[in-house]
């Protein structure tokens, strides 16, 4: 029977040409129903999940052409081990579930914590609400951190800086990429400094590097806010507003750690060292 | 400043290799940074001078072999392409 060996899993998948090739008739005069029923079965292929090897054949006419059926179920089950193993490694190197957890917010937690960055003043409780030992996603909790503020707000900052060099006259393409890569190295420069101060300061905290990565992201807001106040409002409001927002952007930070003032006094440490360094 | 990754890179490499190269007989115990007068107390207030001198052991014991290979790789990369 034609249908048996096709449906076994990946052992029998060896078998398959010596018994198609047995048994089948070629038929080299329809070349079109073998090239539907290619795409047919290689979407098939997709849809059935990893590692089971060819399952369902729409028909008889894909077996019309061994040589092309055996090339075709080998690349798709090379294709679909291939995708199983990289998931496999890369989640190692990053945790991509933990990452969908930063990621789950709506429009009126975006809001929210929008406000909450440039004016932290009036926020009373900062504690983070756990649910069973992990922490709530941030649909549910305003105070938990999140991954896509830091990420859309890098990318305007990127924007808006471009916009504002373009005002001056100074813009050109390759501008946007050498802002975003002199952004992103400050930001790793600031997670190590962040993750090198804590280890030294020897704190127990079960902050992860993708929260550092978060809040240190918060800070992307502040910067393209006050682009785009200097844009609108020339030297004075550039200023201003970047005060404003830096003074709003130490405020929460210092707010929204989960262990009281103990990475506060870390980051504050950290701060001091580096623009005591700056200042030599 | 306009950084690019590249330059981190080059600066993440030029730091190991500057802690790696901190010799522990010659110049840390003199200075009195030696191995062996950080671990003083086993309590958990170990303080920062400790930690430190626990991190560049650790720096140098473990990044040495890679450290090699790494540096390797760039001379010959300097070498070709300038």
């Amino acid at each position: 029977e034609m249908e048996y060996p096709n449906q076994s899993g990946f052992r029998q998948r060896k078998l398959q040409p010596d018994v198609r090739m047995r048994g089948t008739p070629v038929d080299p005069s329809d070349p079109s129903l073998l090239f539907d029923d290619t795409s047919a079965g290689g979407n098939t292929h997709e849809h059935s999940g990893v590692g089971k090897g060819p399952d369902v054949y729409p028909g008889q006419a894909l077996l019309s052409d061994p040589m092309s059926n055996l090339a075709m179920a080998y690349g798709s089950s090379l294709a679909s081990h291939g995708k199983e193993m990289m998931d496999k490694n890369l989640d190692r190197f990053i945790p991509i579930s933990k990452l969908k957890y930063y990621f789950a917010v709506d429009t009126v937690y975006v809001g929210k914590k929008l406000g909450l960055l440039v004016f932290p003043y009036m926020h009373d409780n900062w504690e983070v609400s756990y649910q069973q030992d992990t922490p709530v996603a941030p649909r549910f909790d305003i105070n938990a951190p999140d991954l896509y503020i830091p990420v859309m707000g890098f990318i305007t900052y990127i924007l808006v800086a471009g916009l504002a060099l373009g005002t001056q006259n100074r813009f050109s393409p390759e501008i946007l990429g050498i802002q975003a890569s002199s952004a992103l190295v400050w930001l790793i420069i600031e997670v190590l400094a962040v993750l090198l101060s804590l280890y030294l300061v020897t704190v127990n905290t079960d902050l992860t590097t993708i929260d550092l990565v978060a809040f240190s992201g918060y800070k992307y807001v502040g910067m393209f806010v006050g682009v785009l106040a200097g844009l609108l409002f020339g030297r004075m409001g550039y200023y201003l507003s970047l005060l404003w927002c830096c003074v709003s952007i130490f405020v929460f930070t210092v707010r929204i750690e989960r262990y009281g003032a103990v990475i506060s006094k870390t980051l504050l440490f950290m701060y001091l060292s580096l623009s005591f360094c700056f200042y030599l | 400043m306009a950084f690019t990754l590249y330059a981190l890179i080059q600066t993440a490499i030029l730091f190991t290799n500057a802690v790696a190269v901190l010799h522990e007989e010659r110049f840390l115990s003199k200075i009195g940074w030696g191995a062996e007068q950080g671990i003083g107390g086993f309590g958990d207030e170990p303080g920062i001078k400790a930690q430190l001198l626990n991190l560049i052991r650790s720096v140098r014991t473990v990044m040495r072999v890679p450290l090699i290979a790494v540096n390797s790789v760039c001379i010959v990369l300097l070498l070709l392409f300038g």
